[in-house]
């Protein structure tokens, strides 16, 4: 059908889909994000049956479909699982490229938590490097309370 | 329980933009291919599986809207969101439940219609993630860097699988990009996002895929030459990306094994004849075949150097060009699918891998490869049955 366009200009229906939307965070996401906010303090939740922690907490494990009733913070420290260095400006990505991006298994967790890495030295970045968290200085209960992760000292 | 064939297939051409072609006339097109392959016409179709997402359709229940150039009124129909060879795992289902004969299974989607980095975004938890900005290009070159890390695979080893597919589909005519390439071309494109590079990634396309699949009854009740589906499986991971173990598929491993079982597959290593694997990005093949058990863990990279994936190697591998010469979301995978069954008959042209006995078409859904179904298709039906 293509060929019909050799001598037509292809009509284009120009449009957006933009539907308002609130996400509920939940009991679990809430507390995590109060205590960003207030304390500056990365809460997990710990499943009573495997005692795995998870960050971000969930309130069931999905490794033993059992609850996570116990919350523990975890530190602030951790290692870099692993990274990647942005560097085309994609739409999805708020801040200008390059921008560093990782998942960081945070001290007394057992999963990884997805962040940016900055103040680091991009040839420097390695799996297994340690990092920690820089709290934002205005903080408003959202993952971006912390404002990224920058090699521990 | 029953044995089942796909007794047909249609595909499109996959381009960077239909701009001549709605998501309909690209779905009609294919299925009307399709059916033509089967010898069939609409009112030999007992049900209809329709594949799309809402998204990339950019309308809400896309599911209904595709249903009439699928020749799905006043049929039993229903759809699936995901990859395509979830769309045709239902589908088999539906073959062999005994209640409907065939299955019409389409999967189309139209990429140059939106903003992929958008789409793919909005597949991150947006409580806890979304606002972060990965998409799916970045998640993956995430799980690139941790699979180099783990298995010492090297960025050229990554470009040599683009060299490869891209070469592959100068013999497809249905290809969006044939080309022919070094891996210093590979190397010295854009790197998007380390350790990636342009050309270590698929192109945004625009495709439809749709088969036949017939319960064996119907099998050959028509002219086109049924291809026998001998094992089928599919198995998902923990949806957030910190859950998992990035630098390995597990869940692609486990479908992989029961699939092969079902079939009666011991070493699917030496058993198979040919694959087309889910080829998103570059690494993604190296990944999925050392998964799949179709190489020995790490090595899929020495493997390919030594020439094992080509088209003249010891198992030849994305010989249609694969996903990263064309990459319409939601039908890649069935065009997996499709490409096995070509294999099989003898139809591929001028890739045909001689003597294509026994192949294997892999899907995926979801970010890094959260979840696979894997297809194991004969040329011939032996005895042994399904299930």
């Amino acid at each position: 059908m293509a060929d019909t366009l050799a001598d037509v200009e292809p009509m284009i229906y120009e449009s957006q889909i933009s539907v308002p939307y609130s996400w509920w965070a939940g009991d679990t996401a809430s507390r995590f994000f109060r205590s960003l906010r207030d304390e500056k303090k990365i809460m997990g939740t710990k499943c009573a049956k495997c005692s795995r922690v998870y960050i971000p907490p969930r309130k069931v494990c999905p490794s033993c479909f059992s609850e996570n009733p116990e919350w523990t913070e975890v530190s602030d420290q951790g290692v870099l699982q692993s990274f990647t260095i942005a560097r085309r400006q994609l739409a999805s990505l708020p801040e200008k490229v390059p921008v560093i991006l990782g998942l960081i298994k945070l001290d007394g967790a057992d999963t990884g938590l997805l962040h940016y890495l900055d103040e680091v030295d991009q040839k420097q970045l390695r799996i297994g490097m340690r990092v920690k968290a820089k709290f934002a200085d205005n903080r408003s209960g959202g993952i971006r309370d912390i404002e990224y992760f920058r090699p521990a000292k | 329980m029953d044995q089942a064939a796909i007794i047909g297939v249609g595909m499109t051409k996959i381009e960077a933009n239909k701009a001549g072609d709605t998501f309909a006339d690209m779905v009609w097109e294919a299925v009307n291919k399709a059916l033509d392959d089967a010898g069939m016409t609409i009112n030999d179709v007992d049900n209809v599986v329709t594949t799309s997402n809402d998204f990339w359709d950019g309308r809400t229940i896309s599911c209904m809207a595709v249903g009439d150039a699928s020749g799905a009124r006043h049929k039993n129909a229903s759809c699936v969101e995901g990859d395509g060879t979830f769309g045709a795992f239902y589908g088999l289902t539906r073959a062999l439940s005994g209640d409907y004969g065939t299955t019409l299974v389409t999967a189309h989607s139209k990429g140059s219609e939106s903003i992929s980095s958008l789409i793919t975004n909005a597949a991150f938890d947006p409580i806890y993630e979304r606002a972060i900005g990965m998409d799916m290009i970045t998640a993956c070159a995430m799980q690139a860097t941790a699979y180099l890390d783990r298995t010492g695979t090297t960025p050229d080893q990554l470009a040599m699988v683009s060299v490869k597919n891209h070469g592959n589909a100068k013999q497809n005519p249905l290809a969006q990009l044939p080309m022919d390439l070094t891996v210093d071309d590979v190397l010295k494109s854009e790197m998007l996002s380390d350790p990636l590079h342009k050309l270590d990634c698929s192109p945004v396309s625009d495709g439809c895929c749709a088969i036949i699949i017939a319960n064996q009854a119907r099998a050959s009740k028509y002219s086109g030459r049924p291809v026998w589906i001998k094992g089928v499986s599919f198995c998902s991971d923990s949806y957030f990306l910190g859950d998992r173990d990035l630098a390995r598929a597990p869940s692609l491993a486990q479908a992989a094994q029961s699939a092969f079982a079902m079939a009666g597959i011991k070493d699917p290593a030496t058993e198979i004849d040919v694959a087309e694997l889910y080829d998103a990005f570059t690494y993604q093949e190296l990944m999925w075949l050392e998964a799949m058990g179709l190489c020995e863990d790490g090595k899929a990279g020495s493997r390919l150097e030594s020439g094992d994936f080509h088209r003249n190697g010891r198992l030849p591998v994305n010989p249609s060009g694969g996903l990263l010469s064309g990459h319409p979301v939601i039908a890649a995978g069935l065009i997996r699918i499709a490409e096995i069954v070509k294999q099989l008959r003898g139809e591929a042209g001028g890739y045909q891998i001689p003597d294509a006995r026994r192949g294997v078409a892999q899907g995926v859904n979801g970010l890094c490869g959260q979840s696979h179904c894997v297809w194991v298709l004969d040329r011939d039906n032996q005895e042994k049955e399904i299930g």
